[in-house]
Protein backbone atom coordinates (compact mmCIF):
# COMPACT_ATOMS: atom_id res chain seq x y z
CA UNK A 1 0.00 0.00 0.00
CA UNK A 2 1.22 3.34 -0.93
CA UNK A 3 1.19 6.51 1.40
CA UNK A 4 -2.07 7.96 0.17
CA UNK A 5 -3.84 4.72 0.75
CA UNK A 6 -2.52 4.79 4.62
CA UNK A 7 -3.53 8.13 4.78
CA UNK A 8 -6.79 7.85 3.05
CA UNK A 9 -7.91 4.43 5.62
CA UNK A 10 -6.23 6.97 8.51
CA UNK A 11 -8.91 9.58 7.48
CA UNK A 12 -11.80 7.50 7.36
CA UNK A 13 -10.66 5.90 10.42
CA UNK A 14 -11.10 9.14 11.79
CA UNK A 15 -14.58 10.22 10.38
CA UNK A 16 -15.84 6.96 11.52
CA UNK A 17 -15.07 6.99 14.66
CA UNK A 18 -16.94 10.08 15.05
CA UNK A 19 -20.25 8.88 15.42
CA UNK A 20 -23.17 8.92 18.53
CA UNK A 21 -22.09 6.44 21.58
CA UNK A 22 -24.78 3.44 21.86
CA UNK A 23 -24.11 3.83 25.81
CA UNK A 24 -22.86 7.16 26.95
CA UNK A 25 -21.78 5.26 30.45
CA UNK A 26 -19.69 2.54 28.90
CA UNK A 27 -17.76 4.69 27.11
CA UNK A 28 -17.34 7.70 29.65
CA UNK A 29 -15.85 4.06 31.60
CA UNK A 30 -13.94 3.28 29.01
CA UNK A 31 -12.33 6.75 28.53
CA UNK A 32 -11.36 6.66 31.96
CA UNK A 33 -9.34 3.71 31.93
CA UNK A 34 -7.28 5.06 29.19
CA UNK A 35 -6.85 7.99 30.75
CA UNK A 36 -5.49 6.06 33.58
CA UNK A 37 -3.67 3.62 31.32
CA UNK A 38 -2.17 6.59 29.01
CA UNK A 39 -1.65 9.17 32.15
CA UNK A 40 -1.00 7.24 35.12
CA UNK A 41 0.42 4.16 33.42
CA UNK A 42 3.05 6.68 32.01
CA UNK A 43 3.78 8.58 35.04
CA UNK A 44 7.00 6.95 36.03
CA UNK A 45 8.76 7.00 33.17
CA UNK A 46 7.82 10.74 32.64
CA UNK A 47 9.30 11.82 35.97
CA UNK A 48 12.50 9.83 35.51
CA UNK A 49 13.33 11.06 32.26
CA UNK A 50 12.55 14.74 33.08
CA UNK A 51 14.69 14.93 36.33
CA UNK A 52 17.57 13.51 34.59
CA UNK A 53 16.76 15.48 31.61
CA UNK A 54 16.80 18.58 33.24
CA UNK A 55 19.97 17.11 35.26
CA UNK A 56 22.21 16.52 32.36
CA UNK A 57 20.89 20.15 30.41
CA UNK A 58 22.46 22.09 33.73
CA UNK A 59 25.71 20.72 33.98
CA UNK A 60 26.24 21.01 30.36
CA UNK A 61 25.50 24.00 29.99
CA UNK A 62 27.22 25.23 32.76
CA UNK A 63 30.19 23.41 31.51
CA UNK A 64 30.17 25.22 28.14
CA UNK A 65 30.33 28.55 30.20
CA UNK A 66 33.75 29.03 30.62
CA UNK A 67 33.66 32.79 29.88
CA UNK A 68 33.61 34.83 33.04
CA UNK A 69 31.94 38.05 31.79
CA UNK A 70 28.87 35.74 30.90
CA UNK A 71 26.69 35.52 34.76
CA UNK A 72 25.96 32.56 35.75
CA UNK A 73 22.54 33.57 35.55
CA UNK A 74 22.10 32.43 32.22
CA UNK A 75 22.39 29.07 33.23
CA UNK A 76 18.83 28.50 34.83
CA UNK A 77 17.26 30.24 31.48
CA UNK A 78 19.00 28.14 29.34
CA UNK A 79 17.58 25.28 31.16
CA UNK A 80 14.22 27.01 32.03
CA UNK A 81 13.77 27.79 27.97
CA UNK A 82 14.96 24.37 26.31
CA UNK A 83 12.94 22.68 28.37
CA UNK A 84 9.66 23.94 27.43
CA UNK A 85 10.41 25.05 24.40
CA UNK A 86 11.69 21.40 23.42
CA UNK A 87 12.67 18.82 25.75
CA UNK A 88 9.47 18.55 27.53
CA UNK A 89 6.69 18.34 24.84
CA UNK A 90 9.24 16.79 21.94
CA UNK A 91 11.42 14.69 24.19
CA UNK A 92 8.54 13.34 26.14
CA UNK A 93 6.23 13.01 23.24
CA UNK A 94 8.92 10.87 21.23
CA UNK A 95 9.43 8.46 24.50
CA UNK A 96 5.55 8.04 24.91
CA UNK A 97 5.21 7.68 21.25
CA UNK A 98 7.31 4.08 21.89
CA UNK A 99 5.56 3.84 25.67
CA UNK A 100 2.11 4.43 24.98
CA UNK A 101 1.93 4.10 20.95
CA UNK A 102 3.06 0.42 21.23
CA UNK A 103 0.73 -0.49 23.56
CA UNK A 104 -2.38 1.03 21.97
CA UNK A 105 -1.06 -0.78 18.25
CA UNK A 106 -0.09 -3.86 20.27
CA UNK A 107 -3.48 -3.60 21.78
CA UNK A 108 -6.47 -3.09 19.14
CA UNK A 109 -3.62 -5.32 16.89
CA UNK A 110 -4.68 -8.41 19.05
CA UNK A 111 -7.84 -7.52 19.67
CA UNK A 112 -8.13 -7.51 15.92
CA UNK A 113 -6.09 -10.76 15.52
CA UNK A 114 -8.01 -12.65 18.08
CA UNK A 115 -11.62 -11.18 16.50
CA UNK A 116 -12.60 -9.40 19.15
CA UNK A 117 -12.99 -6.26 17.17
CA UNK A 118 -15.23 -8.81 15.08
CA UNK A 119 -17.67 -9.68 17.93
CA UNK A 120 -18.18 -5.83 18.60
CA UNK A 121 -19.15 -5.29 15.11
CA UNK A 122 -21.33 -8.39 15.48
CA UNK A 123 -22.99 -6.93 18.69
CA UNK A 124 -23.60 -3.57 16.58
CA UNK A 125 -20.90 -1.48 18.59
CA UNK A 126 -18.93 0.97 16.47
CA UNK A 127 -15.74 -0.02 17.33
CA UNK A 128 -14.02 2.74 15.69
CA UNK A 129 -15.53 5.08 18.42
CA UNK A 130 -15.55 2.57 21.10
CA UNK A 131 -12.22 1.78 21.12
CA UNK A 132 -10.30 4.18 19.49
CA UNK A 133 -11.69 7.61 19.99
CA UNK A 134 -11.24 7.19 24.17
CA UNK A 135 -7.86 6.07 23.59
CA UNK A 136 -7.00 9.76 21.41
CA UNK A 137 -9.22 11.93 23.43
CA UNK A 138 -7.32 10.24 26.93
CA UNK A 139 -4.12 11.03 25.44
CA UNK A 140 -5.19 14.59 24.28
CA UNK A 141 -6.28 15.05 28.32
CA UNK A 142 -3.60 13.33 29.74
CA UNK A 143 -0.52 13.81 27.72
CA UNK A 144 -0.48 18.17 27.75
CA UNK A 145 -0.65 17.39 31.54
CA UNK A 146 2.37 15.07 31.27
CA UNK A 147 4.00 17.68 29.50
CA UNK A 148 3.47 20.01 32.23
CA UNK A 149 4.89 17.78 34.80
CA UNK A 150 8.06 17.28 33.06
CA UNK A 151 8.73 21.04 32.84
CA UNK A 152 8.45 21.60 36.19
CA UNK A 153 10.35 18.11 36.67
CA UNK A 154 12.97 19.22 34.70
CA UNK A 155 13.38 22.44 36.08
CA UNK A 156 13.39 20.97 39.27
CA UNK A 157 16.33 18.52 38.50
CA UNK A 158 18.16 21.60 36.97
CA UNK A 159 17.70 22.99 39.96
CA UNK A 160 18.34 19.78 42.47
CA UNK A 161 22.22 19.81 39.96
CA UNK A 162 23.68 23.29 40.53
CA UNK A 163 22.89 23.34 43.52
CA UNK A 164 24.62 19.76 44.64
CA UNK A 165 27.46 20.21 42.31
CA UNK A 166 27.97 24.18 43.79
CA UNK A 167 27.37 25.84 40.24
CA UNK A 168 25.13 28.28 41.38
CA UNK A 169 23.05 28.77 44.42
CA UNK A 170 19.69 27.94 44.68
CA UNK A 171 18.49 31.71 45.04
CA UNK A 172 20.43 32.50 41.79
CA UNK A 173 18.78 29.25 39.89
CA UNK A 174 15.26 30.54 41.15
CA UNK A 175 16.58 34.37 40.27
CA UNK A 176 17.46 33.01 36.77
CA UNK A 177 14.40 31.32 36.10
CA UNK A 178 11.98 34.29 36.65
CA UNK A 179 14.56 36.25 34.38
CA UNK A 180 13.31 36.93 30.87
CA UNK A 181 10.20 34.64 31.18
CA UNK A 182 8.14 34.92 28.18
CA UNK A 183 4.82 33.00 28.76
CA UNK A 184 4.09 32.87 25.00
CA UNK A 185 6.95 29.58 25.45
CA UNK A 186 4.78 27.77 27.42
CA UNK A 187 1.41 28.30 25.07
CA UNK A 188 4.07 27.43 22.14
CA UNK A 189 4.68 24.22 24.27
CA UNK A 190 1.07 23.19 25.09
CA UNK A 191 0.39 23.70 21.08
CA UNK A 192 2.84 20.95 20.44
CA UNK A 193 1.75 18.87 23.05
CA UNK A 194 -1.34 18.73 22.25
CA UNK A 195 -0.52 18.49 18.31
CA UNK A 196 1.88 15.19 19.46
CA UNK A 197 -0.68 13.72 21.77
CA UNK A 198 -2.90 13.46 18.73
CA UNK A 199 -0.03 12.06 16.47
CA UNK A 200 0.96 9.52 19.26
CA UNK A 201 -2.54 8.51 19.78
CA UNK A 202 -4.02 7.93 16.87
CA UNK A 203 -1.60 6.89 14.54
CA UNK A 204 -0.75 3.49 16.55
CA UNK A 205 -4.52 3.30 16.49
CA UNK A 206 -4.21 3.22 13.20
CA UNK A 207 -1.81 0.55 12.52
CA UNK A 208 -3.64 -1.67 15.44
CA UNK A 209 -6.82 -1.62 14.19
CA UNK A 210 -5.60 -2.10 10.77
CA UNK A 211 -3.63 -5.08 11.37
CA UNK A 212 -3.52 -8.21 9.40
CA UNK A 213 -2.36 -11.78 10.49
CA UNK A 214 -0.77 -13.07 13.76
CA UNK A 215 1.08 -11.90 16.39
CA UNK A 216 4.34 -11.72 14.49
CA UNK A 217 2.15 -8.75 12.40
CA UNK A 218 1.35 -7.26 15.26
CA UNK A 219 4.65 -6.71 16.45
CA UNK A 220 5.40 -5.22 12.82
CA UNK A 221 2.38 -2.69 13.05
CA UNK A 222 3.31 -1.57 16.61
CA UNK A 223 6.97 -1.47 15.90
CA UNK A 224 5.97 0.38 12.39
CA UNK A 225 3.18 2.86 14.45
CA UNK A 226 6.14 4.11 16.75
CA UNK A 227 8.61 4.88 13.83
CA UNK A 228 5.98 6.56 11.54
CA UNK A 229 4.95 8.55 15.21
CA UNK A 230 7.89 9.53 16.41
CA UNK A 231 8.92 11.31 12.48
CA UNK A 232 5.43 12.59 12.20
CA UNK A 233 6.29 14.40 15.97
CA UNK A 234 9.56 15.84 14.33
CA UNK A 235 8.15 16.78 11.33
CA UNK A 236 5.10 18.64 13.14
CA UNK A 237 7.97 19.73 15.43
CA UNK A 238 9.37 21.68 12.85
CA UNK A 239 6.02 23.06 11.31
CA UNK A 240 4.84 24.55 15.07
CA UNK A 241 7.81 26.04 15.28
CA UNK A 242 8.11 27.42 11.64
CA UNK A 243 4.63 28.77 12.10
CA UNK A 244 4.61 29.79 15.77
CA UNK A 245 7.73 31.38 16.86
CA UNK B 1 -35.28 -17.01 8.52
CA UNK B 2 -32.03 -16.07 5.90
CA UNK B 3 -32.30 -16.24 2.60
CA UNK B 4 -29.40 -15.50 0.21
CA UNK B 5 -29.28 -15.42 -3.64
CA UNK B 6 -26.22 -15.64 -5.86
CA UNK B 7 -23.72 -14.62 -3.54
CA UNK B 8 -20.30 -13.91 -5.28
CA UNK B 9 -17.29 -12.47 -3.62
CA UNK B 10 -13.94 -12.13 -4.78
CA UNK B 11 -10.32 -11.07 -3.39
CA UNK B 12 -8.48 -9.70 -5.93
CA UNK B 13 -9.19 -12.00 -9.15
CA UNK B 14 -9.73 -14.75 -6.63
CA UNK B 15 -12.95 -15.54 -7.10
CA UNK B 16 -14.10 -17.10 -3.18
CA UNK B 17 -17.65 -17.10 -4.03
CA UNK B 18 -19.31 -17.91 -7.33
CA UNK B 19 -23.25 -17.41 -7.59
CA UNK B 20 -24.32 -19.06 -3.99
CA UNK B 21 -27.90 -19.02 -3.08
CA UNK B 22 -29.10 -20.77 -0.16
CA UNK B 23 -32.54 -20.24 2.41
CA UNK B 24 -31.60 -21.01 5.97
CA UNK B 25 -34.32 -21.96 8.04
CA UNK B 26 -35.40 -20.94 11.62
CA UNK B 27 -35.12 -22.75 14.38
CA UNK B 28 -32.95 -25.02 12.48
CA UNK B 29 -29.37 -26.06 12.77
CA UNK B 30 -28.35 -24.74 9.74
CA UNK B 31 -24.73 -26.13 8.73
CA UNK B 32 -22.52 -24.70 5.74
CA UNK B 33 -19.92 -27.62 5.16
CA UNK B 34 -17.15 -27.94 2.91
CA UNK B 35 -12.94 -28.65 2.92
CA UNK B 36 -10.90 -25.80 4.35
CA UNK B 37 -10.51 -22.47 1.40
CA UNK B 38 -13.65 -23.98 0.10
CA UNK B 39 -15.54 -20.63 1.27
CA UNK B 40 -17.76 -20.96 4.24
CA UNK B 41 -16.36 -18.96 6.60
CA UNK B 42 -16.51 -16.03 3.72
CA UNK B 43 -20.31 -16.84 3.13
CA UNK B 44 -20.91 -16.21 6.70
CA UNK B 45 -18.49 -13.23 7.08
CA UNK B 46 -20.89 -11.73 4.42
CA UNK B 47 -24.05 -12.70 6.02
CA UNK B 48 -23.07 -10.97 8.95
CA UNK B 49 -21.79 -7.58 7.37
CA UNK B 50 -18.54 -8.18 7.67
CA UNK B 51 -17.50 -8.55 4.31
CA UNK B 52 -19.57 -6.99 1.80
CA UNK B 53 -20.44 -9.17 -1.17
CA UNK B 54 -19.60 -7.96 -4.72
CA UNK B 55 -23.33 -9.25 -6.24
CA UNK B 56 -26.39 -11.06 -4.79
CA UNK B 57 -28.80 -10.20 -1.92
CA UNK B 58 -28.89 -11.02 2.06
CA UNK B 59 -32.43 -11.57 3.72
CA UNK B 60 -33.36 -11.24 7.43
CA UNK B 61 -36.59 -12.40 7.63
CA UNK B 62 -37.80 -10.46 4.66
CA UNK B 63 -35.21 -7.18 5.03
CA UNK B 64 -32.54 -6.92 2.32
CA UNK B 65 -29.41 -6.30 4.53
CA UNK B 66 -27.28 -6.02 1.44
CA UNK B 67 -28.91 -2.38 1.00
CA UNK B 68 -29.90 -1.09 4.84
CA UNK B 69 -27.43 1.74 6.06
CA UNK B 70 -25.35 1.48 8.46
CA UNK B 71 -28.02 2.39 11.66
CA UNK B 72 -30.17 0.15 10.13
CA UNK B 73 -27.50 -2.69 10.39
CA UNK B 74 -26.95 -1.81 14.06
CA UNK B 75 -30.43 -2.31 14.70
CA UNK B 76 -30.35 -5.53 13.05
CA UNK B 77 -26.95 -6.94 14.79
CA UNK B 78 -28.79 -6.91 17.93
CA UNK B 79 -30.47 -9.70 16.75
CA UNK B 80 -27.50 -11.57 16.22
CA UNK B 81 -25.49 -13.53 17.70
CA UNK B 82 -21.93 -14.78 17.20
CA UNK B 83 -19.65 -17.73 18.90
CA UNK B 84 -16.27 -17.26 17.20
CA UNK B 85 -13.45 -19.62 16.04
CA UNK B 86 -11.34 -18.80 18.81
CA UNK B 87 -14.48 -17.54 21.39
CA UNK B 88 -13.11 -13.93 20.90
CA UNK B 89 -14.09 -13.29 24.43
CA UNK B 90 -12.45 -9.73 26.00
CA UNK B 91 -9.44 -10.64 27.63
CA UNK B 92 -9.49 -8.57 30.48
CA UNK B 93 -12.99 -9.28 31.37
CA UNK B 94 -13.83 -12.18 33.70
CA UNK B 95 -16.59 -14.64 32.76
CA UNK B 96 -19.09 -12.72 34.09
CA UNK B 97 -18.11 -8.81 32.67
CA UNK B 98 -17.54 -11.24 29.15
CA UNK B 99 -21.51 -12.43 29.42
CA UNK B 100 -22.70 -8.98 31.00
CA UNK B 101 -21.43 -6.51 28.38
CA UNK B 102 -24.54 -6.98 25.50
CA UNK B 103 -26.26 -6.15 28.58
CA UNK B 104 -24.10 -3.23 29.59
CA UNK B 105 -23.94 -2.16 26.23
CA UNK B 106 -28.25 -2.06 24.67
CA UNK B 107 -30.02 -2.57 28.11
CA UNK B 108 -30.74 -0.19 30.64
CA UNK B 109 -31.49 -2.64 33.09
CA UNK B 110 -30.74 -2.66 36.96
CA UNK B 111 -27.31 -4.34 37.88
CA UNK B 112 -29.44 -6.83 39.57
CA UNK B 113 -31.39 -8.01 36.72
CA UNK B 114 -28.36 -7.92 34.67
CA UNK B 115 -26.61 -10.13 36.79
CA UNK B 116 -29.69 -12.72 37.44
CA UNK B 117 -29.72 -13.17 33.43
CA UNK B 118 -26.14 -13.53 33.24
CA UNK B 119 -26.13 -16.59 35.83
CA UNK B 120 -29.22 -17.69 33.80
CA UNK B 121 -27.41 -17.89 30.83
CA UNK B 122 -24.42 -19.23 32.38
CA UNK B 123 -26.56 -21.98 34.11
CA UNK B 124 -27.79 -23.21 30.70
CA UNK B 125 -24.45 -23.41 29.38
CA UNK B 126 -23.18 -25.41 32.41
CA UNK B 127 -20.67 -22.93 33.78
CA UNK B 128 -21.98 -21.77 37.38
CA UNK B 129 -18.87 -21.10 39.75
CA UNK B 130 -17.15 -19.64 36.68
CA UNK B 131 -18.27 -16.00 37.01
CA UNK B 132 -15.26 -14.63 38.25
CA UNK B 133 -12.37 -16.02 36.24
CA UNK B 134 -11.13 -14.73 33.41
CA UNK B 135 -10.69 -16.36 30.08
CA UNK B 136 -6.80 -17.32 30.66
CA UNK B 137 -7.61 -18.92 32.74
CA UNK B 138 -10.36 -21.74 31.62
CA UNK B 139 -10.08 -24.50 29.04
CA UNK B 140 -10.97 -24.10 25.51
CA UNK B 141 -14.48 -25.89 25.99
CA UNK B 142 -15.43 -23.62 28.51
CA UNK B 143 -14.28 -20.33 26.73
CA UNK B 144 -17.11 -21.77 23.29
CA UNK B 145 -19.85 -21.98 26.15
CA UNK B 146 -18.74 -18.12 27.57
CA UNK B 147 -18.51 -17.38 23.60
CA UNK B 148 -22.03 -19.20 23.36
CA UNK B 149 -23.62 -17.75 26.65
CA UNK B 150 -22.22 -13.80 25.82
CA UNK B 151 -24.09 -14.51 22.46
CA UNK B 152 -27.42 -15.69 23.46
CA UNK B 153 -27.48 -12.86 26.49
CA UNK B 154 -29.65 -11.11 24.32
CA UNK B 155 -32.21 -13.49 23.03
CA UNK B 156 -30.83 -13.41 19.45
CA UNK B 157 -33.11 -14.44 16.92
CA UNK B 158 -29.83 -15.34 14.43
CA UNK B 159 -27.20 -17.40 15.76
CA UNK B 160 -23.51 -18.05 14.06
CA UNK B 161 -20.93 -20.45 15.05
CA UNK B 162 -18.11 -20.35 12.99
CA UNK B 163 -16.13 -23.69 13.92
CA UNK B 164 -17.68 -23.89 17.51
CA UNK B 165 -15.39 -27.40 17.14
CA UNK B 166 -12.29 -26.57 16.75
CA UNK B 167 -9.76 -27.46 18.98
CA UNK B 168 -11.92 -29.35 20.84
CA UNK B 169 -11.63 -33.03 22.18
CA UNK B 170 -14.32 -35.54 20.33
CA UNK B 171 -16.33 -35.72 23.62
CA UNK B 172 -16.34 -31.60 24.08
CA UNK B 173 -17.25 -31.42 20.60
CA UNK B 174 -20.51 -33.38 21.25
CA UNK B 175 -21.18 -31.42 23.91
CA UNK B 176 -20.90 -28.10 22.55
CA UNK B 177 -23.20 -29.42 19.23
CA UNK B 178 -26.14 -30.55 21.74
CA UNK B 179 -25.73 -27.52 23.45
CA UNK B 180 -26.10 -25.56 20.61
CA UNK B 181 -28.70 -27.90 19.00
CA UNK B 182 -30.86 -27.54 22.24
CA UNK B 183 -30.46 -23.38 22.69
CA UNK B 184 -31.63 -23.49 18.81
CA UNK B 185 -34.88 -25.35 19.31
CA UNK B 186 -35.39 -23.71 22.86
CA UNK B 187 -34.88 -20.24 21.73
CA UNK B 188 -36.61 -21.13 18.19
CA UNK B 189 -33.34 -19.28 16.85
CA UNK B 190 -31.87 -19.51 13.01
CA UNK B 191 -28.27 -21.08 13.71
CA UNK B 192 -26.21 -20.92 11.07
CA UNK B 193 -22.45 -22.82 11.57
CA UNK B 194 -19.59 -23.67 9.53
CA UNK B 195 -17.78 -26.76 10.02
CA UNK B 196 -16.06 -29.40 8.96
CA UNK B 197 -16.81 -31.73 12.00
CA UNK B 198 -18.51 -34.75 10.32
CA UNK B 199 -20.00 -35.80 13.97
CA UNK B 200 -21.47 -32.51 13.88
CA UNK B 201 -23.07 -32.63 10.18
CA UNK B 202 -24.12 -36.64 10.83
CA UNK B 203 -25.94 -35.05 14.75
CA UNK B 204 -26.99 -31.47 14.31
CA UNK B 205 -27.25 -31.18 10.41
CA UNK B 206 -31.34 -30.21 10.12
CA UNK B 207 -30.32 -28.13 6.46
CA UNK B 208 -26.97 -28.44 5.53
CA UNK B 209 -24.94 -26.53 2.22
CA UNK B 210 -21.90 -28.09 1.14
CA UNK B 211 -19.97 -25.72 -0.80
CA UNK B 212 -16.91 -26.86 -3.02
CA UNK B 213 -14.44 -24.35 -4.74
CA UNK B 214 -17.06 -21.61 -3.41
CA UNK B 215 -20.10 -23.05 -5.51
CA UNK B 216 -23.12 -24.50 -3.83
CA UNK B 217 -22.28 -28.40 -4.28
CA UNK B 218 -25.00 -30.15 -2.24
CA UNK B 219 -28.06 -29.44 0.07
CA UNK B 220 -29.89 -31.35 2.24
CA UNK B 221 -30.10 -33.16 6.05
CA UNK B 222 -27.49 -35.48 8.01
CA UNK B 223 -29.81 -37.95 6.84
CA UNK B 224 -30.09 -37.35 3.00
CA UNK B 225 -25.70 -37.04 3.11
CA UNK B 226 -25.55 -40.97 3.61
CA UNK B 227 -27.73 -41.89 0.91
CA UNK B 228 -26.09 -39.33 -1.33
CA UNK B 229 -24.28 -40.22 -4.44
CA UNK B 230 -22.74 -37.27 -5.24
CA UNK B 231 -18.82 -37.81 -5.74
CA UNK B 232 -17.63 -34.44 -4.06
CA UNK B 233 -19.89 -34.76 -1.09
CA UNK B 234 -18.82 -38.69 -0.64
CA UNK B 235 -15.37 -37.87 -0.88
CA UNK B 236 -15.20 -34.90 1.53
CA UNK B 237 -17.64 -36.67 4.13
CA UNK B 238 -16.57 -40.46 4.15
CA UNK B 239 -12.87 -39.35 3.65
CA UNK B 240 -11.59 -42.05 5.62
CA UNK B 241 -11.89 -46.02 4.94
CA UNK B 242 -13.62 -46.45 8.73
CA UNK B 243 -16.30 -43.63 7.62
CA UNK B 244 -17.23 -45.41 4.34
CA UNK B 245 -17.21 -48.90 5.72
CA UNK B 246 -20.23 -47.04 8.12
CA UNK B 247 -21.88 -45.54 4.86
CA UNK B 248 -22.16 -49.01 3.74
CA UNK B 249 -23.28 -50.42 6.67
CA UNK B 250 -26.10 -47.53 7.36
CA UNK B 251 -26.93 -48.40 3.78
CA UNK B 252 -27.59 -52.06 4.44
CA UNK B 253 -29.70 -51.44 6.96
CA UNK B 254 -31.79 -49.33 5.02
CA UNK B 255 -31.72 -51.47 2.59
CA UNK B 256 -30.01 -50.01 -0.13
CA UNK B 257 -27.40 -51.09 -2.35
CA UNK B 258 -23.78 -49.32 -1.64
Amino acid sequence: MNFFTHFGRYILMLKGMLSKPENTKLYWKELMHQCVEIGIGSLGIVSIISIFMGAVSALQTAYQITNPLISKVIIPQIIRDTVILEFAPTLICVVLAGVVGSKIASELGNMRVSEQIDALEIMGINTKTYLVLPKIVAAIITIPMLVVLAMVLGIYGGRMTVAASGIISTNTYDRGLMEQFLPYNVFFAMMKAYTFAFIISSIPAYYGYYVKGGSLEIGKSSTTSVVVSCIVVLIADYILAALLL
Amino acid sequence: MIEFKNITKKFGDKVVLDDVSHLMQTGKTNLIIGTSGSGKTVLQKCLVGLFEPDAGVIIYDGKDFTHMNEDERKLLRQQIGMLFQGSALFDSMTVEDNVKFPLDMFTKDSNATKLKKVNEVLERVNLIGSNKKFPSEISGGMKKRVGIARAIVLNPKFLFCDEPNSGLDPQTSMLIDKLIYDITNEFKMTTIINTHDMNSVMEIGDNILYLKDGKKEWTGNSKDIIFSDNKNLNEFIFASEFLQDAKQLRMMEAGKKP
